[in-house]
């Protein structure tokens, strides 16, 4: 069980999982960055206050799951479950390294903890989908949620409109779905590449209860996730508007940092905005 | 040497026949009374896949993902994750045709105990045309880490191999023709995964078959004794794991191996034998089956005599090759 932090400490753990992932892209060498940036506010929330799990026992029968549909964001996944005691934070430097649990996408059966296999994008969804069906017609576990975190590019995918079909006839009420609403994809602006609006409209007309929030606010986090347990005829999607890059200023908003890493001065300078904005170190330090 | 229980009228005109289909939803359904965790979930294609044998019984394990084939296998696999066995159905065209990369991520590399039911796979599905009968399967199918590969070679068969690989813990595809085949095996015949059977002994030649071939080599193999040529037959109804030992035997025991499937030979059940052979045994080899080509619109018996797929064609095809190929020896 990860214990509940407040949220002040909250907003630490998201800057720390930034941290963790400015280092681990840059050992690297390789890898997004922007996605898992702008992820970190959610995913402290999820790890650090919503979800039940107990990282001595990943494969504990009464825990909530997290599904990650978007596989190339899995480093802020890592940064998180180092973060949350499933394995030592030193291992996160061997992201993406031969030999290493921690792949450039996530495989369930390298580490524990993970429960699934991604990277193709589109089909997140849809394992989370099965996971709680099951929940809810087969195994009769009311108290679980399946949680899942999709990009919004992935959106293109028609899995995942097989998926928000299916979701929405079986009314599965304890699946709580996320879309990193961050409007990039490798070839630029989710607009320009493939328009996903009326995207609101879209899901409802799929059968779900849509929720918008502000991704960076964690008070919104939890409140959405609360608001999504307490639906209980439909499946909820969160839209979490979030900035790409998110806490490195240089990296924000620039589709150009979807698909790379940080070289070691441009660490160094994102680290030092990271630890500065806290007032955690001073800027002389790194000066 | 072969202690196979065959079917003692499979050579005779009244040989009774069934679909291998329905072979599967009987073994499906025992399946279900055995272990209370398999679920079926099937795409739009309950009946004629016969998971409704399944769905009328478990009804409450009955998961219906309308067209949907990629959200079907990636559901399954969400499924899995949750302790259960679940058999996912479709037409062999789209399951593994359309979804081929779901079934490589979420099921194969994700380690994750999904049955792959592939129904109306082969030229046999007829008049419905190339797009229908899927050809490439086997290949597609076999070259995935993880994944078992099953082609039963008759309902009685199938039905054994839908309870074992229910068992099995791993990503599984099975192979179902849709056509009336006659019942080559008995109930008392045993199967097992990552077995092949030596179903007739001989010295001349291998005919290796699986799927609904089997049949065709076992028609095959009684002309070529009336002309002189003494075939053996090994029934092959894993494609992976492939059975080495009982292969690689046979084609030491006669020098000369044929291969017969209702599919590509390129990648295919033939591809699979070239390997091996090959690697460990290069003995010579003829591949029967489809030829780098598209099958097409027909009744399934016009179709098999159009690609040369019948017993009597084999058995020329084979006394052609045995009397132009010297049989090859050498100790391994």
């Amino acid at each position: 069980m990860g214990g509940k932090l407040t949220l002040t400490q909250l907003r630490h753990k998201a800057n720390d999982l930034r941290e963790d992932v400015i280092q681990m892209l840059e050992a690297a060498g390789s890898g997004h960055s922007a996605g898992a940036l702008g992820l970190a506010d959610i995913f402290a929330a999820l790890y650090f206050n919503i979800m039940n799990f107990n990282p001595q026992d990943p494969n504990w029968a009464d825990r909530d799951v997290f599904f990650l549909s978007n596989g190339h964001t899995v480093p802020i996944q890592y940064a998180a479950m180092a973060e949350a005691g499933y394995f030592d934070k030193a291992e996160l430097i061997t992201l993406r390294k031969l030999g290493s649990r921690l792949q450039g996408h996530p495989e369930r059966v390298k580490l524990p903890g993970l429960e699934n296999t991604s990277g193709p994008l589109g089909s997140g969804l849809s394992q989370a989908a099965g996971y709680a069906y099951a929940l809810q017609y087969l195994d009769n576990q009311k108290h679980r949620f399946a949680y899942v975190m999709m990009g919004d590019g992935e959106l293109d995918e028609g899995n995942i409109w097989e998926a928000a079909m299916f979701a929405g006839k079986y009314k599965l009420s304890q699946l709580i779905a996320f879309i990193d609403r961050n409007n990039i994809q490798i070839d630029g602006s989710t607009e320009d590449v493939m328009p996903l609006e009326d995207l609101k409209g879209k899901w409802e007309s799929f059968g779900w209860h849509v929720l918008e929030i502000d991704g960076h606010n964690i008070e919104s986090i939890i409140a959405a996730v609360d608001t999504a347990k307490a639906i209980t005829n439909r499946p909820t999607v969160i839209i979490a508007h979030t900035i790409p890059g998110k806490g490195v200023d240089f990296m924000e908003y620039d589709y150009k940092w979807h698909g790379v890493p940080p070289n070691s001065e441009q660490a160094k300078e994102a680290l030092q905005k990271l630890r500065t904005l806290d007032g955690k170190i001073t800027a002389g330090e790194w000066a | 040497m072969s202690d196979y229980i065959l079917n003692p009228n499979v050579l005779n005109d009244d040989v009774a026949q069934e679909p291998i289909r329905a072979g599967f939803g009987r073994g499906l359904k025992a399946a279900g009374e055995a272990n209370s965790q398999i679920v079926a979930l099937c795409a739009d294609l309950t009946e004629s896949t016969q998971v409704s044998v399944f769905r009328d019984a478990f009804p409450e394990r009955f998961i219906q993902t309308g067209i949907a084939e990629q959200n079907l296998v990636a559901v399954a696999s969400g499924l899995a994750q949750a302790g259960k066995i679940p058999f996912a159905s479709s037409y062999a065209a789209f399951n593994p045709g359309r979804n081929w990369e779901q079934i490589k991520a979420t099921v194969a590399l994700n380690d994750q105990p999904v049955k792959i039911v592939g129904g109306h796979a082969g030229i046999g599905v007829g008049p419905d045309g190339a797009t229908h009968q899927m050809l490439e399967d086997i290949a597609i199918m076999r070259v995935l880490p993880n994944m078992i590969v099953v082609v039963p070679g008759d309902s009685l068969e199938a039905e054994k191999a839908t309870r074992a690989i229910a068992e099995n813990g791993k990503p599984s595809y099975i192979r179902l023709a849709r056509v009336k085949t006659p019942i080559v095996s008995t109930l008392e015949s045993p199967f097992e995964v990552g077995k092949a059977y030596v179903l007739r002994e001989g010295y001349d030649v291998s005919l290796m078959g699986t799927g609904v071939m089997t049949y065709q080599l076992l028609v095959a193999a009684k002309i070529l004794a009336e002309r002189g040529i003494n075939a053996e037959v090994v029934h092959v109804p894993t494609i992976k794991p492939l059975d080495n030992d009982t292969i690689l035997a046979s084609a030491h025991r006669t020098g000369r191996v044929v291969t017969a499937e209702e599919a590509q030979v390129a990648g295919g059940f033939g591809g699979a034998v070239a390997e091996l052979l090959s690697e460990k045994l290069p003995t010579p080899l003829l591949r029967i089956g489809m030829k780098d080509r598209y099958g097409e619109s027909g009744e399934p018996a016009q179709l098999f005599e159009h690609f040369g797929l019948t017993g009597p064609q084999i058995a020329d095809q084979v006394e052609q090759y045995v009397r132009s190929t010297p049989q090859y020896h050498r100790q391994y």
